[in-house]
């Protein structure tokens, strides 16, 4: 295998949340720091799509924003084809690179711009970089990525609300391709939609990915979605990247007690009636997070290493990467899930 | 069973949900009927726009002005409900209809400590001395598992998360001992967990008090795992109504085909979803005949030109015009 | 073309129709802004240039109470000007220092405002106290304050010649708070938009986005303070003229007229300064009529 495309070392993102200076003297408060992404690594192979998967709060979309350098690392580097995105200024260089990923956000109708027509919104990119000269040639580029997502060139003189949800993400996707990018970002891109027009934008994008060599790293709160899009999985709780593998593997031989309970909440539509003991518990507030590894108040298989010490990743037999001391001494019972699983031993 | 128990706790007849525009009137909920027996849940499901979340509101008499209802009668209990005066409807929802919104935080007034909310919602419905609805409050807490109620019940809602907040709002639509609640995606502002710690909540309290429960939501996977019945709705008719096993797994609708087929799932990664092509049309252009038609790969002569009645197909009834015998020989 | 039928169709074009109040309004302000625009062209004499007046003609009432000459439909004043004349001509004063005041307050607000929200940090911090403090201050007395210091300032020879600019520049600097507080709270909305970030990670100066993605988009609640400004600056520009530190008297505006007229009015000669008066509040009335209306359509959420 070639050299990755992305490299996250370390990667952590902290936001001070702290009161008003003022507030904080009179009522002596300390300042206080959200971890929102803390401390992750994961390298992403060409043409592959790395998903990240977890419940709100856990840092996802913030990893997101940190990889396409929305947000500066507090800690960390993320290296995309070997160069520092934290050390792109604005100069050409940092243009050269810019070109080369891109990224489609969530909300459809929050993610272009109300004033501008389509045409506008897809050239934009194109115009930044300066990759074309000329309005007829731009046109012709507009018309042929219209095609590509499924609308019709007649399209880019229309308002964004004129369509309906599909259709601008269909339009956002247009965007995000418009600059020949080879890495997308895509941060939810089908929560916003309904299950018809998910399955639509889902297609669409592996068609894309086929015709168009593209490396995805997508996020989700939907394990379903990213079971079908996936090559590879991370399950990220309260900042941190729990669990690491290949789909297959994540999937059928999850290790993490935390991925095993989210695989456990999915509603099954199977119907093969098996009993379903709801977890316990929910997220805790990501502000002042618990000691040692951070599942451990939800954790079955806890004890007094787990309240005490944050587990660091080990790679177990089947490959995957994992961050529990349950699973590096042995003490999770081994779990394989089928279609139709067995009743989970964990609950 | 006697004749008595057959008779449904509720009893949608051609209801019909109007929008009255300056460009006309639009037809959010067009002429659809159920029933829903004691202690059923019956699911609604549908996408944005299918007027599912109308049908709900127009059970409860909450319609956003100007949506109104145009025609048709909700009956509870054999009573009609549907033209019931302000104050009267308002005496019926709480008491005899429970409601659980989207989210949490808005059936919530963040002013008051829940066991206030509590006990004055059980005070205006139920005969009862302070203390003793005091006493019923700290039970429906802990009957929808909040642990340690009595030290609970004094707080504020800003100080439940959000799973938390859901189960108070589903204790206050319980003050009462409503028989029918009605949930409004009760469980999509809530993460996956937490969604199926709701779940079973519903499916519990719905065994034990026999609560009758009409859950609209979007979620397939909440239908299968929650319903009894269920309806799938489409551009403001009920395209199939049938037993939730027949619904998902033996889809009759071209409609609801689809719409299984383009659910990912685990087990079997499809190289591709079965897509249905296009959108749900906007209420100001429902096509003719059924508004299905521009998206069925099954369509034939009369899908276009007239608007099917649903037909019954077994346990379910399905408004497609495959299963009428006459039109498909005709077209043959 | 496309433009025009979808203001037609819109919904703002619809509730406009359906206001009789409104439309009233519209006309009303139209008129006061084409008779100060075309004011040399349709007023019956032009009551700065002597040669027109005649002194024989002066304190004449309106024309149709007894004395009144129907040449000078709203009477005279005390040196013979036509007050139908100098109504037109004080308007024309008025607008223009309302409407320029406005263009100066709009530039200045939502600019600083536009870096205020975008830029955020010690820069939204220190715009936002100085915007602060300068509300704690009456807009007239702000409007004082920057006319006095001019006053100072300026040469006395020059004070005729640039009085209009500085009192636009006072009136102008007083209003700018509204606008870049407006501004400075949409585009914090408009900056969190995923449309912005995408502008961001094409790699676009902040500059280019400020312009082109979040100015747009923060414009519609601009239009409504502007509109309700204007009267409010017309207003002002009155208040400083009726005081005597606005136009020179040799320029009057509706302000000044009425201050002068005031002199007379318990002598007996009520129309020198009650229709001047009259037509200020009419002018004012029919465009805060207007920037109320246009507050409430562009505003769903008030319906």
């Amino acid at each position: 295998m070639s050299a990755p495309l992305v490299v996250a070392t370390d990667l952590a993102r902290y936001f001070d949340v702290s009161k008003p200076l003022l507030n904080r003297l009179l009522e002596k408060l300390p300042r206080q720091t959200l971890r929102a992404v803390d401390g992750v690594d994961f390298t992403i192979a060409k043409g592959e799509t790395l998903s990240f998967v977890g419940e709100s709060g856990c840092g996802k979309s913030t990893l997101a924003r940190l990889v396409v350098g929305l947000y500066p690392p507090s800690r960390g580097s993320m290296m995309f084809d070997g160069t520092d995105m934290s050390k792109l200024g604005s100069s050409a260089d940092a243009a050269r690179v810019r070109k080369r990923f891109q990224m489609i956000f969530q909300d459809p109708y929050a993610s272009l711009n109300p004033r501008w027509r389509v045409g506008k919104i897809i050239a934009e990119p194109i115009v930044v970089h300066g990759l074309m000269s000329g309005p007829a040639q731009i046109k012709k580029r507009v018309d042929e990525l219209l095609r590509q997502v499924g609308l019709s060139p007649a399209d880019q003189e229309k308002f964004p609300h004129e369509f309906s949800g599909g259709q601008r993400q269909r339009i956002s996707i247009a965007r995000a391709l418009s600059s020949n990018p080879e890495f997308l970002v895509c941060d939810e891109p089908t929560s916003a939609l309904d299950v018809s027009v998910q399955a639509q934008i889902l297609n669409l994008m592996k068609d894309l990915q086929r015709e168009l060599g593209l490396t995805y790293l997508f996020i989700s709160h939907n394990l379903a979605v990213v079971y079908y899009i996936s090559d590879r999985v991370g399950v990220m709780y309260l900042g941190k990247l729990v669990e690491i593998a290949d789909v297959k593997t994540l999937f059928a031989r999850p290790v993490h007690p935390y991925t095993r309970m989210l695989l456990d909440a999915i509603p099954d539509l199977e119907m093969s009636g098996r009993p379903r003991t709801p977890v316990a518990g929910e997220v805790p507030n990501p502000i002042d997070p618990p000691s040692g590894c951070t599942f451990h108040p939800r954790c079955p298989y806890a004890n007094d290493r787990c309240r005490a010490e944050a587990p660091r990743a080990i790679r177990t037999k089947t490959g995957a990467m994992v961050a529990c001391h349950a699973a590096e001494e042995g003490r999770l019972p081994d779990l394989e899930r089928t279609a139709a699983p067995p009743p989970n031993p964990l609950l | 069973m006697d004749k008595l128990s057959n008779r449904p706790l509720l009893e949608v007849k051609n209801l019909r949900v109007e929008f009255p525009t300056r460009r006309g009137t639009l037809v959010a909920v067009d002429d659809i009927s159920f029933s829903i027996q004691p202690g059923e849940v019956l699911g609604v499901v549908g996408e944005s726009g299918a007027g599912k979340s109308l049908t709900g509101a127009a059970i409860i008499g909450l319609l956003e002005p100007p949506g109104r209802v145009a025609g048709g009668e909700i009956l509870l209990d054999g009573q009609r409900i549907d033209n019931l005066p302000y104050e009267k409807m308002r005496r019926i929802r709480g008491k005899e209809i429970g409601a659980v919104f989207q989210d949490p935080l808005t059936s919530l007034n963040p002013l008051y400590t829940v066991g206030r909310q509590l006990t004055e919602t059980i005070l205006t419905h139920l005969d009862m001395s302070e203390s003793e609805a005091r006493a019923r409050a700290i039970g429906l807490l802990q009957d929808v598992g909040i642990p340690a109620p009595e030290r609970r019940i004094d707080h504020y809602p800003h100080q439940f998360s959000g799973g938390m907040r859901q189960r108070v709002v589903i204790a206050l639509a319980l003050c009462a001992n409503p028989r029918l609640i009605v949930a409004d995606e009760p469980t999509t502002a809530l993460d996956v967990s937490i969604q199926a710690q709701i779940i079973t909540l519903i499916k519990r309290l719905c065994r034990e008090h026999g609560t009758a429960v009409m859950l609209v939501t979007h979620d397939m996977g909440v239908i299968a795992e929650t319903a009894d019945r269920v309806a799938v709705m489409y551009a403001g008719r009920i395209a199939e109504i049938g037993p939730v096993r027949d619904v998902i797994q033996r889809a009759k609708h071209p409609y609801t085909e689809g719409l299984m087929g383009s659910i990912p799932k685990l087990g079997n990664a499809p190289a591709r979803l079965a897509q249905i092509d296009g959108a749900m049309p906007r209420l100001t252009a429902i096509p003719k005949g059924c508004a299905f038609n521009p998206r069925c790969t099954k369509r034939f002569t009369p899908c276009t030109q007239l608007r099917p009645d649903p037909i019954p197909v077994g346990a379910t009834d399905v408004a497609c015009w495959l299963y009428d015998q006459t039109k498909k020989a005709a077209a043959e | 073309m496309d433009a025009v039928r979808r203001f037609v169709d819109s919904d703002v074009f619809y509730s406009f129709r359906r206001s009789p109040i409104i439309i009233a309004a519209a006309i009303v302000t139209v008129l006061f802004f084409a008779g100060a625009v075309f004011a040399p062209l349709i007023a019956p004499q032009n009551p700065f240039d002597l040669r027109q007046l005649n002194l024989m003609d002066s304190s004449l009432p309106p024309a149709w109470l007894p004395d009144g000459l129907p040449q000078y439909p709203l009477g005279t004043d005390t040196q013979g000007r036509d007050v139908l004349s100098t109504i037109l001509f004080g308007s024309r004063i008025s607008l223009l220092v309302g409407v320029f005041s406005v263009v100066f307050a709009m530039i200045l607000g939502i600019s600083l405002g536009l870096l205020a929200g975008y830029v955020g940090g010690t820069v939204d911090a220190v715009i936002m106290r100085v915007a602060d403090v300068q509300l704690s201050f009456p807009a007239i007395l702000i409007a004082l304050l920057i006319d006095g210091v001019a006053r100072v300032v300026i040469p006395r020879e020059l004070h005729h010649d640039i009085a209009i600019y500085v009192l636009i520049l006072a009136i102008g600097f007083s209003g700018w708070v509204q606008y870049a507080r407006t501004v400075r709270g949409s585009c914090m909305v408009e900056k969190s938009k995923e449309y912005v970030q995408a502008a961001r990670v094409i790699g676009r100066h902040p500059i280019a986005i400020m312009l082109q993605h979040v100015l747009p988009n923060v414009l519609g609640p601009v239009l409504v303070i502007a509109t309700i400004h204007l009267a409010l600056a017309i207003i002002t520009e009155a208040t400083l003229s009726f005081l005597g530190v606005g136009v020179p008297p040799t320029e009057p505006s509706l302000g000044t007229l009425i201050r002068i007229g005031n002199n007379f009015l318990f002598s007996g000669e009520w129309w020198i300064t009650v229709f001047p008066g009259l037509a200020l509040v009419v002018m004012v009335l029919a465009v805060n009529l207007l920037g109320d209306w246009l507050r409430d359509a562009l505003n769903p959420k008030l319906r």
